[in-house]
This record gives C-alpha cells, structure tokens and sequence, in this order.
C-alpha cells in the first residue's frame, strides 16, 4: 500500500537528478586526466569537479535513495500509512537545502577540499553547514522509520517484523551512529575554524573522526542493496528466500561489525598505534562475515526459483533462470562486481598488502566497483522495480532496461579493471593531470585511456536510465497492483526476540565503537601541541 | 543459528536448509580466522608493522629546531651502518626533492609535513606513508635493486598537488659510503 508516493517519488527523482549531474563530471575527471584530454590550464577545476562529484555520490545520492525507498518499505511491507509525512518532507527539503547551499561555494573554488574534508585544509564555512543539513536531514528519516516500527509493533504484539522493515531500520540506525563521526569532526573542529573562531586544528584526530564514519557510510550505502537481494529479487524472479533468518543475522552484523573497523583506513597514518590498527584490521576481516552468508543464502534463493522452473543438474538449473528479467540481470552482475570488489577489499583490509596500494588508484578503482558497480546497479533495479508503483504506469521497453544494465555493468569492468592495475604500478590518487611524457609514467596511459573510455560508457548508461523513468512517467496506465516482497520458503510464525528487534545490537554497536574508538580518540584530543594552523583554500 | 520456523510443515526439508547453511556458516567462519592469522603471522614473523608508536611534532616551529631543520634532513649514515632519512612534505614539493640511499641497506625513513596532509608513495614497493602535520611518520625500508624511483604524493593537498612529485635514487653501497665519508646530510638534488 503505497499511499505517499509524491514523497517517495521526490526522492528518487531528486536522487537520480544529482547523480546524473555527478556522473557527468566524473566522467569529464576521467576525460580530462587521460592521455586523450589536454592538459588542464587551471587544474583548480579538476579538485573542484572532484569536490562536487564525491559530495554528491557519498552524501546526497545514496541517502536518498535509502530514504525514498525506507519510505516505501515502511508503507508496502508493514501495509501502514507513513507516520510523520511532515517531517519526512521537512527531511527532504533540509537535503534541498543543504546541497544547495554546499554546492554554491564549491562551484565557486571555495570549498575545493573534497569530499573527505582534509584538515588541516579549510574550505568555506557554507559548504560544511551544507553537508551537516544533508546529514540532519537523513536523521528525521531514522526516527521516521523507528517511530512507524514502533507504531505498527503496538497494532501487532510479538509478530514478526516483516523482513524488508527489519533490515531497513537496522540500516537507519547504522547511518545514524556512523554520521556521528563526520559530524563531530564538522561541528567540533571543522566548522569554528572555518567559521574564523579559531585558527588551529588537529588534522590526525579528524583523520580518526572521519574514519569513523568513511568505512561505515559504505555499508550503509550497501543496506538498500541487500534489502533488494533479500526480499526484491527472489519474488521478482519468482523464487523463495531460502532462509529467513539467515537474512536477519547478516543485517544484524553489518549493524554491529560495520563500525568499529574504520582505522582500516588509517594502516599508513602515524597518529594510531599499531595495536588498534590490527584490532581494526581483524575486525574488518569480521564483516566479510555477512556478506558470505548473504551469496548463500541468494544464490539458494535464486537456485530455488530455476528449480521451481524445471531446472535440473548441479550446474544446469542456471540456464533455466528468467534471464530476460532485468532483475536476475541486475542481481548476476551485482554479484560478479560484488565478488572482485570484495576480494579487492579482503586485500586492502591487511596491512601487509595494502601498503602497496593505499592511496593509490587501486583504491578509486575498488570503490567504484563496490559502490558504483555492485550497489548502484541495484539501485537502478530497485527504480524500475518500483516505477510501475509509483507512477501508476508500465515500463514497457524491457530490452531497453537490459541494454541499460549491461552497458553500466561493461562500463563498470572497463573503468575499474585497469583502474585497479595502475594502482598496483603506483599511481597516484587525485591527481588533476599526469605527465604521461614521463618514461616511468608512460607505460599506465594505455589503462587510463581504457578507464576514461569506460567513464563514457557509464554516462552513457546513466543518461539511459533517466530517460527510461522520465518516459515511464508518460507511459499508457495501468495498475501494477500492491507492492510485495519476497516470502521465504519456511516463512516464520515466530521469530526469536532478538531477531526481531533492535535494542541488543544498537547497544552492541555503540559498546564495540566504544572500546575501538574511544582510547585512540581521547588520547589523540589530551595530547598537547597537535593542533596546527589551518590552510584556507580560495582564500588566495 | 537458531530456527524455530523449523515447527510446522515441511519440518524435513527445513532441517536440510538449516544444516547446509550452518555448514556454510562454519566455512565461512573458519575462512575469516585463516585470514586474520595469516595478516597476525605476517605482521609478527615478516615484522611488517604498522609504526608502533605515536610521535608528534609542532609543524610551526619544526624550520627552527629540532631534528627537521634544513640542514638536518636528508640521508646519513649512522654508526652500525644503517641509513636514516629525514624528509618533510610542503605545499608542493618534498625536501630533500630527491632522497638518495644505498641499496641493500635498513633504512630508516623520518618524515613529517610542515603544513597539510601529504603522503610518500614510492613506485614500485610497499613503501607508502602518510605525512600528518603534528606527526613524525617512520617506516622501515630497504631496496634491493640501484635505479631511480618516483615519488608522488598520494594525498590531496590542494591545487598543486599533481605537480608534487619527488625521487628516490638507489646507488651502490660502496659510492654512498664513499660520499658519506665527508659527514653531513646527503641528497641527490641538482644531480
């Protein structure tokens, strides 16, 4: 029952406008830094653009996207009107705002610090407020959706919570606690000094801050993914969940282990210790955890649906899967960039290995196949699956869609694969031009070439899909029904208090953030004479 | 794991479902330790730490006192015949810009930056730090071939930063030692 489907729209568009814009700048990055493009004369606008296109991409598509469909999960899954339309389009507006008001000084040079901040480097006070409003923003979302579970639990004593609004909440409050890091950096040192109230700034203890919410924020971007794994794909392609709670104890880890594992992105900085770096280093390892069990438990899922149509033999159930459906294709290429972006990501997550690569392309390149390639691919599943809900019309051109997906998922391997590969030579991070004249450097030009060919093909496929949901918006009525989500094969009568609510593991996860975070955190703020003076950008 | 959905129909096929997964559960458990005590064995047996200790410095005042004065840093051959190379990062350049050292020698690399974050990457090895203005940065090193390597760095440190490439020159062991006969801090700047 989707009642409020204006809001839910409003997200989505909104969402999928910004990384439209995103995407085209990052794909003018690859462009303009590849052999094919000339030199930047003022290679400002380079850091500019990045600034923009990581903002963007970190802070504002993903977070709406999360909103937009909590929102429709809250309605379709608990079948309840939404609690607190008001303030959900309070949240809405105060992320209208807040882009708004970060992106202006960013266009203008004044903020051209990135996405990651780096202090002791201080843009203009506008952009942070900007960022902290996004953030505020998203937090009304979180109570909205605590407050709707809490409603629905009253009308519904001891009844399972339907799996969707489960993982749902549970990736809510992960945003929640991980934002909290971002924002203390922000509000406690960041913005005085960009504010002029003081003029001095502990750059290592923002590194730790940040890292707080760096790693995090990916798993929260990865929440909508799974949900769709679990409780989208296997009705979409007309199979069961093989376990239900199974599903509910990879969301419960990824509540719990996502956070106190971030110094993973701190191994080559020299304020953390070597003991709290390899605490994170195992911890890291830990949250590998849910995501074997979530292949599982999908590819059982999936198995289940080939069988159910007559699919036979150990291996030969996989040619009888509904191929044609644009979400078994979505979910095959999820799965294939899932699997190299995480073997990617066991390598960075020990130190031994990652001293080879960190800061170096590798990196972007393992990012953009996790985010851009295995999570953002169900995010364009997740519009067209709901599209029809929302809009009260068919997506009719399914070979559109698919040619949609398969070009992002070629555009994808084509970016990260040599990405990947000149990090290894040693390529440097942003970097707004290399001088590929250079004997050493010359030999990585023909992958950077590859990468920013692959950045075309991306913007390619994105410019598709937009217009895909804009011709959706025009396309003949027709009702599409109430919104359901997958069934598991056992589906449960009763679920174990401690799978059906949060309390436990938020607890948890706050407790383990704590006891990983806390001692480098104080120790890092009582240490005297680390505050250095701050270097304000488009001051000059 | 827990399933009490098990009661009811089907119970059978519920208790394949369960025992298979649990399998895999133990699989995957078992593949997670395999790789935290392979990183513990390397990090203890092949000693590739992370620095193990917390220096800070005052980046305002590291020009005027203290070991990365000007005409500290660089290379220097110490007594037990290690090298220690002193180095700091600025907006947009490392000084020395080319760090000269023997090869097959321990290596001691002291680094700080004197104004934002910067990093040391050296291509072609594992040698990759960051410089964190307050922080001294230590890492052990050594190489086994002679040659020049190129040293960007790889953290954004604003506009100029694709310009901030420095260099490593590798040289024989008997021509360093040679050099370092006169004392005195050793780079390969102008050469």
């Amino acid at each position: 029952m989707l009642v409020n489907r204006r809001l839910i729209l409003a997200h989505f568009w909104l969402a999928f406008a910004v990384f439209g814009i995103a995407l085209t700048l990052g794909a003018w990055q690859m462009f303009i830094r590849s052999p094919i493009g000339t030199w930047l004369s003022n290679p400002e606008l380079y850091y500019r653009s990045l600034t923009a296109h990581g903002t963007v991409m970190g802070y504002v598509f993903p977070t709406l996207v999360a909103m937009g469909f909590g929102y429709a999960i809250s309605e379709s899954a608990l079948e309840q009107r939404l609690v607190g339309v008001r303030w959900a389009w309070t949240g809405f507006w105060l992320i209208v705002i807040g882009s708004v008001m970060a992106v202006i000084p960013v266009a203008l040079g004044r903020a051209s610090v990135l996405y990651t901040f780096y202090p002791p480097l201080i843009g203009n006070v506008f952009y942070y407020l900007g960022v902290v409003l996004v953030v505020v923003g998203s937090w009304i979302w979180v109570a909205l959706m605590a407050v709707n579970l809490r409603v629905w639990r009253k009308a519904h004593p001891g009844a399972p919570v339907p799996l969707a609004m489960f993982a749902n909440v549970a990736g809510s409050y992960l945003w929640a606690w991980t934002a909290v890091g971002a924002a203390l950096e922000l509000l406690l040192q960041i913005t005085p000094v960009a504010a002029g109230l003081k003029a001095t700034i502990d750059a290592g203890l923002a590194r730790v801050f940040f890292s707080w919410t760096l790693h995090a924020i990916v798993y929260f971007w990865l929440m909508p993914t799974y949900i769709a794994y679990y409780t989208i794909v296997p009705r979409a392609i007309g199979g069961r969940v093989y376990s239900d709670s199974m599903a509910r104890i990879s969301f419960i880890l990824f509540l719990v282990v996502a956070m106190p594992i971030g110094m993973h992105h701190t191994f080559a900085d020299p304020m953390v210790g070597a003991g709290f770096k390899f605490i994170h280093s195992a911890f890291t390892a830990l949250v590998a955890l849910p995501t074997l069990l979530t292949v599982f438990t999908i590819c059982a899922s999936v198995e289940i649906a080939a069988r159910l149509r007559g699919g036979r033999g150990m291996f030969g159930w996989i040619r009888a899967l509904p191929w044609d459906n644009p979400m078994m294709l979505a979910l095959a290429f999820s799965f294939v960039m899932l699997g190299f972006g995480g073997a990617g990501g066991l390598i960075n997550m020990s130190y031994q290995l990652d001293a080879s690569i960190h800061n170096t392309q590798w990196i972007t390149g393992h990012f953009h196949l996790i985010f851009g390639g295995a999570i953002v691919i169900m995010y364009f599943a997740i519009a067209y699956d709901l599209w029809p809900h929302l809009t009260g019309r068919e997506l009719i051109d399914l070979r559109l869609i698919r040619t949609q997906l398969w070009l992002w998922f070629l555009g994808m391997i084509v970016t990260t694969f040599p990405w990947h590969w000149v990090g290894i030579l040693g390529m440097p991070r942003r970097m707004a031009y290399f001088d590929f004249g250079d004997p050493a450097i010359a030999p990585q030009a023909l992958s950077v070439t590859f990468s920013a060919i692959g950045g075309f093909i991306l913007l390619t496929s994105g410019i598709l899909f937009l217009v895909i949901l804009a011709r959706g918006m025009r396309a003949p009525q027709a009702d599409a029904g109430p919104y359901r989500f997958a069934l598991a094969v056992h589906q449960p009568a009763t679920v174990p208090i401690a799978l059906n609510t949060h309390a436990l593991w938020v607890a948890l996860m706050i407790a383990l953030t704590l006891t990983n975070y806390g001692y480098p955190i104080l120790t890092l703020a009582m240490t005297e004479g680390t505050s250095v003076p701050a270097v304000y950008v488009g001051a000059q | 794991m827990s399933t009490e959905e098990t009661h009811g129909n089907g119970s059978a096929s519920a208790e394949v479902a369960a025992r298979v997964e649990r399998r895999w559960a133990t699989i995957a458990v078992i593949i997670i330790v395999m790789m935290a005590v392979l990183a513990a064995f390397a990090g203890i047996h092949r000693a590739t730490m992370p620095q193990p200790r917390v220096e800070t410095t005052d980046p305002s005042r590291i020009h005027l006192s203290g070991e990365f004065v000007e005409s500290n840093l660089g290379s220097v051959l110490e007594a037990n015949g290690n090298v220690t190379v002193r180095a700091i990062g600025q907006q947009y350049s490392f000084t020395p810009a080319c760090i000269v050292v023997p090869v097959d020698t321990p290596i001691t690399l002291r680094a700080t930056s004197a104004d934002v974050v910067h990093g040391i990457l050296i291509q072609g090895t594992n040698i990759n730090t960051m410089l964190v203005p307050g922080y001294i940065s230590e890492q052990l090193m050594r190489f086994a071939r002679t040659g020049d390597y190129l040293m960007p760095c790889q953290e954004f440190c604003s506009f100029g930063h694709e310009g901030m490439w420095g260099k490593v020159r590798v040289i024989d062991k008997a021509e360093f030692a040679g050099r370092a006969k006169g004392g005195g801090r050793l780079s390969c700047v102008g050469q």
